[in-house]
């Protein structure tokens, strides 16, 4: 049934500088090829909770960031969600999760920092070598900064503050802007959804608030850089972005983790909504350590002629279960899910996508593609639904996984419901293994082996990687490079 | 004057004073069956040695088992590249070591783009000094070849016509400088432009720095590209060799008189079934309507 569907979005493509080539090489030329994030810093916190959680976890947690009175309700019926849902068993092993000894809530510093001389010593360092503040002069609109369950520095562009753009941390969110909060807070992915969305709206803590006025357009990216420190730390912030009419926004996030040998858990929910005309572009590079299991809900809805993009990349992690979605409400409107996965030794990458056709004449593209190593496992859950009534829309998904040995895996479940006949779909999978043809002719031209198959692999990968602003682009190449020299711990 | 096996005496010596590649007695076989039984050969920079031989021969056998194809695995004999062990370096190292292999199929890589490939490339033979001058042998060649910039975005070798590809094997070997060159059927599938493109590629770059061994199937190519030395390869093993004539005599007369010659001295041959019918002169209706004998470019 596979059929040639080009679908293609000019709010889609991105701005590329003449010079991207060139500067990739550059900047390719000096960078370290080990899990460059897996030093810790020690535990200096403000506050700490005890291990695991209970219902005195949560009203400490609402207590402690003096919330109204509505979240904290929402916490506790969350957290009674949680407690009655089962452990999803349809994907990857979770079994090994142990609630009980994860921390909750660490509260690193007594305040947020309004310059980066205000964080905390350690932690400003931690940021500094990960090359935040430093990209947030040279190509950000604004920053966010995470230390296990605070947002510890933010900042935005005077320029976009000037124009009412609102980019903040989610509890500062809640305080200044209590009624847009209120008013779209889990609206798009309710805590019943499922056991992790009820456990992060009871827990939850930091992440984004952004707000994009009427007509702005937020050219350049804002982002939000996530850090785990402590061990069997769990970080579980809430985003929530909304666009207004016609309006643009670049969001892109950024993760890392010491290497410890017990586990920590990451489960962010993040909600978007884009309005009429609008468009979100949300970008993320995941690149937790081996040790976390990451476990994220993320959706979002699209009014008439609105489109959202998720742009999900996945190389660290222990598992990971990720499936952005997008619910297309209003007659026009595009979904654009892109991913890529690199599962190596020990990984799980659990990934894909989801769309809801809900309106006539949308448009939906899920593509996927993903490479396993050692007994790495890669699996694409696609899923797309076509109401009837939506007359005219176009989807197509692909999935394409590459195989680098012969004991990693591959698995692809795709469901495609359409109740509408008078639409165009396409769908298509391919699986492939590193050709013995094209590995000889790039070392016929003087490539090592591992240069040849990191160039094969990420020749792969490429339809994702050009998606990504130059800079997530180098670091996404250095990444797989790295994964070729087997260098993560 | 028929020899078999034959070996062509060296005219000239290289430098080191062994020849740039000496193989002698060299066997190959792919999936444990032998198609190469038996070669010697002996290339000195400065030369360009033609081997000629109907389909299935063993032609391009020998020239991926000389660049070190996995699948093709040499079983005795001896490869020397510059008085070094060929055989024992792997692909990426013969490179390295100044050989180079012009693909009669190159391969197509979807996500690299041969920009950055050919400096990829270019690193790997010469180190990060030649990145420095890059840019501007590349845009030198590129003229050269009447191939535009636009090439260096597009992914390698994807969605190139026949010339195209072509066109980027010889820009390839012109960047890398190779000590040794095969060509292995660089001629096929090319369109008059192209082919004469191609030919001067080549022609520009002959001088003493390099030897070339041009692998075709039928003479067109070397009415361009004039050989010093003639080889011709049947049943896996080089059984005449001479000069520029010999090529004129198979362009004319086709293999056959050179198999009755083996036969009357008992020589035995083994011939490809599937190539049976080629050991005739080329078809001449092909002859006749030959793009460059059409267009008088035959001999330029």
């Amino acid at each position: 049934m596979a059929t040639d569907i080009e679908v293609t979005s000019k709010e889609l493509a991105i701005h590329v500088d003449p010079n991207r080539e060139r500067l990739l090489r550059e900047a390719e030329k000096e960078l370290p090829l080990e899990y460059s994030a897996g030093w810790s810093d020690p535990e200096t916190y403000f506050f700490k909770s005890g291990r695991g959680v209970s219902r005195e976890t949560v009203e400490m947690i609402s207590r402690m960031k003096n919330e109204p009175a509505w979240m904290l309700d929402r916490r506790i019926k969350s957290y009674d969600h949680f407690l009655s849902r089962k452990m999803p068993s349809w994907g990857a092993d979770l079994s090994e999760i142990n609630f009980d000894e994860m921390y909750y809530y660490i509260k690193p510093a007594s305040e947020q920092g309004k310059t980066w001389d205000d964080v905390p010593e350690d932690i400003k360092n931690t940021f500094d070598k990960l090359g935040i503040p430093e990209a947030e002069r040279k190509f950000l609109a604004g920053v966010s900064a995470q230390y296990e369950s605070e947002v510890v520095y933010h900042s935005l562009r005077e320029d976009l503050e000037k124009l009412g753009v609102i980019f903040t941390d989610m509890d500062s969110g809640l305080r200044e802007y209590p009624e847009i909060v209120k008013r779209y807070f889990g609206t798009v992915i309710p805590y019943k959804d499922n056991k992790f969305a009820a456990l992060n709206t009871a827990v939850w803590s930091g992440g984004s608030f952004v707000y994009v006025p009427k007509g702005v357009h937020v050219a350049i990216p804002l982002q939000a850089y996530f850090r785990i420190n402590a061990k069997n730390a769990g970080q579980f912030e809430r985003t929530l972005i909304i666009a207004d009419e016609g309006s643009y926004v670049h969001y892109i996030e950024g993760c890392t983790a010491p290497i410890w040998s017990e586990d920590s858990l990451h489960s962010a929910v993040v909600e978007l909504i884009a309005m009429k005309d609008a468009t979100i572009r949300y970008t993320t590079v995941q690149n937790w350590s081996n040790n976390v299991y990451n476990i994220v809900t993320k959706r979002a809805v699209a009014h008439e002629n609105a489109t959202v993009a998720w742009i999900d990349g996945n190389l660290g992690s222990k598992v990971t279960m990720k499936y952005p979605a997008v619910y297309l409400l209003g007659r026009g409107s595009k979904a654009e899910i892109v991913s890529a996965a690199f599962a190596n030794q020990g990984q799980v990458q659990d990934a894909g996508g989801k769309v809801w056709h809900c309106a006539p004449e949308t448009t939906s593209t899920i593509t996927s593609k993903s490479v396993s190593k050692g007994n790495g496992r890669t699996s694409f859950r696609g899923w797309l639904k076509i109401y009837k009534g939506c007359v005219d829309s176009v989807s197509a998904m692909r999935c394409d996984a590459m195989l680098l040995d012969k004991e990693c895996r591959s698995d692809t479940y795709p469901t495609i419901e359409v109740d509408e006949e008078k639409v165009a779909l396409g769908h298509e999978a391919t699986v492939s293994k590193i050709g013995e043809e094209e590995l000889f002719y790039l070392m016929s031209r003087g490539l090592s082996e591992r240069e040849a198959i990191t160039q094969i692999v990420n020749g792969f990968i490429e339809p994702f990687t050009k998606t990504l602003p130059m800079e997530y682009a180098i670091e996404l190449n250095r990444l797989i490079q790295m994964q070729m020299d087997g260098a993560v711990g | 004057m028929v020899a078999a096996p034959a070996t062509n005496a060296p005219v000239h010596q290289s430098p080191a004073g062994g020849a740039t590649l000496a193989i002698r007695n060299l066997h190959v076989n792919i999936d444990s069956r032998e198609i190469i039984h038996g070669i010697d050969l002996t290339v000195n920079k400065g030369e360009v040695h033609a081997i000629l031989g109907p389909n299935g021969s063993g032609k391009s056998t020998l020239a991926y088992a000389l660049m070190g194809h996995p699948r093709y695995a040499v079983t005795s004999g001896e490869v020397e590249l510059k008085g070094e062990d060929l055989l024992a370096m792997s692909a990426d190292e013969r490179s390295r070591n100044g050989l180079f292999l012009c693909f009669q199929y190159p391969t197509s890589i979807p996500g690299i783009q041969m920009g950055n490939f050919l400096r990829l490339a270019m690193k790997a033979r010469f180190g990060d000094a030649a990145i420095k001058t890059f840019r501007k042998e590349l845009t030198e060649k590129l003229r050269i070849l009447k191939m535009d910039e636009s090439y260096m975005r597009r992914y390698l070798n994807e969605g190139f016509s026949g010339g195209e590809k072509k066109k980027a094997e010889i820009l390839q070997m012109a960047l890398l400088k190779p000590e040794i060159a095969i060509m292995d059927e660089t001629d096929s599938g090319l369109d008059v432009d192209a082919f004469k493109v191609v030919a001067d590629g080549v022609n520009a770059m002959r001088g003493p720095d390099v030897g070339f061994v041009v692998i075709t199937h039928y003479n067109r190519m070397l009415e361009y590209i004039k050989p010093d030395f003639v080889h011709v390869l049947i049943g896996g093993k080089i059984v005449k060799s001479g000069g520029p004539e010999l090529a004129l005599a198979v362009d004319q007369h086709g293999y056959q008189p050179i198999l009755e010659e083996l036969r009357e001295q008992g020589v035995e041959i083994e011939l490809m079934e599937e190539a049976g019918a080629t050991y005739a002169r080329e078809e001449p209706t092909e002859r006749e309507h030959d793009p460059f004998r059409s267009h008088g470019l035959t001999g330029l």
